[in-house]
């Protein structure tokens, strides 16, 4: 393998990366819709730490490898449209994720909260916390954008 | 690498799609399973969510990237008869069928377990579903690294 080839097996594993982090925090949304307490909200602390981290290397390794890539290989230029399409989409995945996960830390910060004043049971009010319906449309969206990406990457439109 | 090696005919996009997005959700289940049951300590609901996150988006995922691989090198020609097939796909042939086979033993043992949660009785086989799944998503590290880097 060349120096190239493991630069492109490491930019589609940051890919992989990206996406797994994107599935976790969907299966997270399902579970914590159904969270009323502070302890169960709580405890997926850890389990998004790992989210946040497959998220973090794969958007770094993607853009950084990915440019790179454009620049070294033959027949690949930075400004073809269709590698200015993915960085477009990139930026804009980057942009919503975050609002995300604005949008959820809110529910693990309202459970710290809970449990900091000694309120351990159910509470309706997490639980709508936890329930929130922006939080799913913008994580629907950032994983229409990764869709996007790769079926960018994969059918190199206008190439 | 040489721009031979990066265009292909526009008929092995669609399966070639398929073939990674499955692969992709594979492996985020598997993340997210190896996640949820590592981080568990014994929470009932945890052990349960890191079990059905293997089985409604590993398994699901599984034969998409099977069935979009079989699709793509069928049309690559790889699958025709005395065809020499390369290293890079035979690692990915191999991986794919071993690890779906791991994967259905992780969730025969870890729907027992879930079963065996139910009863009040212990984690263990849970555990077992834990150290399966760890291991193929290690595998299949290997397995996108081989299909993407390709080595001869």
């Amino acid at each position: 393998m060349s120096f190239d080839d493991w630069m492109l097996a490491l930019h589609v594993l940051s890919a992989f990366s990206y996406v797994a982090g994107i599935v976790l925090f969907w299966v997270l949304i399902v579970a914590v819709r159904k969270t009323d307490t502070p302890e169960g909200t709580i405890r997926m602390e850890p389990i998004v730490k790992v989210g946040n981290a497959a998220i973090a290397i794969g958007g770094v390794g993607t853009i950084l490898l990915g440019i790179w890539l454009a620049f070294r290989l033959d027949g690949y230029a930075i400004w073809d449209a269709w590698i200015i399409a993915a960085l477009v989409l990139w930026a804009l995945a980057g942009a919503v994720g975050q609002r995300t996960g604005v949008e959820y830390t809110r529910g693990m910060t309202k459970a710290k909260e809970l449990e900091a004043a000694g309120q351990t049971g159910p509470s309706r009010e997490l639980l709508a916390v936890n329930q929130t319906s922006r939080g799913v449309v913008l994580h629907a969206l950032a994983s229409a954008i990764i869709l996007l990406i790769l079926l960018d990457m994969i059918f190199k439109p206008w190439a | 690498m040489s721009i031979v090696a990066a265009i292909r005919p526009d008929s092995w996009n669609f399966p070639l799609f398929l073939h990674v997005l499955g692969a992709m959700i594979l492996v985020g289940g598997l993340l997210t399973g190896v996640s949820t049951l590592a981080f568990a300590r014994g929470d009932v609901r945890f052990l349960r969510l890191g079990y059905w996150t293997l089985l409604a988006v590993s398994l699901p995922g599984w034969i998409l990237m099977r069935a979009g691989g079989e699709w793509i090198a069928s049309r690559e020609g790889w699958t025709k008869e005395g065809v020499p097939t390369p290293t890079w796909l035979d690692i990915g042939f191999l991986l794919a069928d071993l690890g779906g086979l791991i994967l259905l033993v992780s969730l025969i043992v870890g729907g027992v377990g879930v079963y065996r949660l139910r009863q009040g009785k212990g984690a263990g086989l849970l555990k077992a579903t834990l150290v399966l799944a760890f291991v193929l998503l290690g595998a299949y590290v290997v397995a996108v690294w081989a299909m993407a880097g390709k080595p001869s």
